[in-house]
């Protein structure tokens, strides 16, 4: 499907914002430019720094269409190396994650160091003359990390990558509290796919809309005070727009800062932690602290374009091919934190998230079925007005409405936008 | 190890799998043992799940509410189930000097999905206590063969 032949990308997303072709969605010229004009050209981020917490640890991760490999050398410095031989271009690595001292090419055994460098070609004679050794390491990625979040990117011309998070800063500052007093650390990741378009899943992080219709069979599953936590789009919460494609959805206001109002009462799912910790010898105050904590944030941030810190998780999308799309849900507890707080917050995880959890697999329905749908029609509307009459701007000058708005969705349409644009300028 | 025991495993094993395909969950729920323990794992290199990230890692409570789910008709995924036939074989039977009988076979299960035939393949270790002519569960562990790969979302009990 030649898209070009039908609309131009720059009239994909009306000119108001609130509404997108469903071509977004099924067009694998549209998919090819968003690699390149999105994907290749801004901060994407490939994973939190506990995941590579000791000396020669690595994880694999998406930019894109390209594979990295996310590595920590001997001096605890991070590299994000693009995952091909110099030589003549296999993976050299195929794992998820893993400790290595060094990463060799199975193929014809070339052998680079933890920093990308090329140490070792066998039966390097015949090479004499003819290549150098110090030319042809690993592809080194420009890389930033804030609050442990790793981001790498393609653009070396881009802005640091504080400046791109810019509002979202905040929320990441309020987001990490969840380790109850200790460091964030992840503690494993549910992994699934499903058959539709990167942009659905970007949306549902930030679509309170859907959350007590699609997942009632989740909610009925909870006690009674827990049911009415998650009964919240008639509530205070909100959704801001906070530039450059990211937003932030506040679904429980009190919440948004875990370190706030420790003398709340315990609420009952969680007596039974509250007591362990209590018989572990833990004060009260560390106590009230790690249980506040427990079920994580009360928001969704998300970071256009590949990543969400969701509540209590952090989501990561990868775009496949235009209609197949790769997403983790990373577990996230505290480091070094006793063992009952994270072994509950695992717990919570494995309740709502993962292939087999009592969310996920009716959101992977519902984005399966958006992808299916919006292949029938031509050139129709996907809309994305909620509460735009309702919208009004904070004292940052950020577009806010309503908790279960599509505010945050215009949002990442509004830079989806720009960046297509670019991309077509510099054509 | 008796004949007679293989024949008790193997006959309880395809009585819950029988039972799971024809989505007879409250008679599935009582072959359970109350503290024991159902467990779809991610990592599979050791046994101590209990302090890991699964897939599933469900007790009585977790059981119940699993079932309740899958019977609610409040869950999408569930309703487009259009159903599962499972095959189990290579069964091997331990007995062990407790009265815990262990068990282990392989798994193939396929499920229709909107218009989909899916496919998962998995070894699955049991742990049986004896109930009279029958047994209790107090361990599954369903080993995915993929469990480390990207999976399609799984609205059933494997």
């Amino acid at each position: 499907m030649l898209n070009e032949k039908r609309i131009p990308v720059s009239q994909l997303v009306a000119p108001e914002g609130d509404k997108v072709l469903s071509e977004m969605y099924t067009d694998e010229q549209v998919f090819d430019k968003e690699m390149d004009a999105i994907f290749d050209n801004t901060w994407v981020w490939v994973g939190h720094e506990s995941e590579i917490a000791n000396k020669g640890d690595y994880k694999t991760a998406r930019i894109g269409r390209h594979s990295v490999i996310v590595s920590r050398d001997r001096k605890m410095d991070i590299h994000v190396l693009v995952n091909r031989c110099r030589h003549r271009g296999a993976t050299i690595c195929e794992k998820h994650k893993g400790n290595a001292r060094s990463f060799v090419c199975p193929y014809h055994g070339w052998g680079y160091g933890q920093d990308g460098t090329l140490r070792a070609v066998p039966i390097a004679g015949p090479y004499e003359g003819v290549i150098e050794k110090e030319n042809l390491p690993l592809i080194s990625l420009r890389m930033e990390s804030y609050q442990g979040l790793i981001f790498a990117t393609f653009n070396n011309d881009i802005e640091p990558l504080e400046d791109f998070l810019g509002g979202a800063k905040k929320w990441i500052d309020l987001f990490i509290k969840q380790g109850g007093g200790y460091p964030l650390k992840t503690l494993g990741e549910h992994r699934f796919r499903f058959p539709g378009n990167w942009k659905i899943q970007l949306e549902n992080t930030t679509d309170a809309y859907h959350f007590p219709i699609i997942h009632k069979s989740f909610i009925s599953s909870l006690d009674g005070d827990t049911a009415e936590i998650f009964d919240f789009l008639e509530g205070d919460g909100f959704v801001e727009d906070l530039g450059n494609g990211h937003s932030v959805m506040v679904m429980i206001p009190e919440l948004v800062d875990l370190e706030e109002n420790l003398d709340d009462p315990i609420p009952q799912r969680f007596e039974a932690l509250a007591a362990e910790l209590t018989a572990e010898g833990h004060s009260d105050e560390k106590v009230r602290k790690l249980v506040r904590a427990a079920a994580g944030s009360g928001f969704n941030l998300n970071l256009f374009p590949n990543v969400a810190c969701s509540m209590a998780f952090f989501r990561v999308l990868a775009p496949i091919s235009v209609n197949e799309t790769e997403i983790q849900h990373i577990a996230i507890g505290g480091d070094g934190a006793p063992a009952a707080f994270n072994k509950a917050r695992i717990r919570l995880h494995e309740h709502f998230q993962g292939p087999m959890g009592f969310g996920t697999p009716d959101d992977s329905e519902a984005w399966e079925r958006v992808q299916k749908g919006s292949q029938s029609g031509t050139n129709e509307w996907i809309l994305v007005n909620r509460g735009q009459e309702l919208v009004k701007k904070n004292e940052l000058g950020n577009d806010y409405s309503t908790v279960c708005s599509e505010v945050g969705m215009k949002a990442a349409y509004k830079q989806w936008a720009k960046m297509m644009g670019e991309w077509e300028q510099g054509e | 190890m008796s004949n007679d025991i293989y024949v008790s495993v193997s006959a309880f094993i395809d009585y819950e799998n029988d039972l799971l395909d024809a989505k007879q969950y409250d008679q599935w729920l009582p072959l359970w043992q109350e503290d024991g323990v159902y467990v779809v794992p991610i990592d599979t290199s050791d046994d101590d799940y209990v302090s890991r990230l699964n897939y599933a890692y469900d007790d009585a409570d977790m059981r119940r509410m699993r079932v309740a789910r899958l019977l609610s008709g409040e869950s999408v995924s569930v309703e487009s189930n259009g159903g599962t036939i499972r095959l189990t074989s290579r069964l091997r039977v331990n007995e062990t000097e407790t009265n815990v009988i262990e068990a282990r076979c392989a798994l193939l299960i396929n499920e229709s999905r909107l218009g989909v035939l899916k496919q998962y393949v998995a070894n699955i270790e049991y742990q049986l206590v004896p109930n009279g002519d029958s047994f209790f569960i107090k361990q599954k562990v369903v080993k995915l063969i993929n469990a480390e790969d990207y999976l399609r979302t799984i609205s059933y009990i494997l």
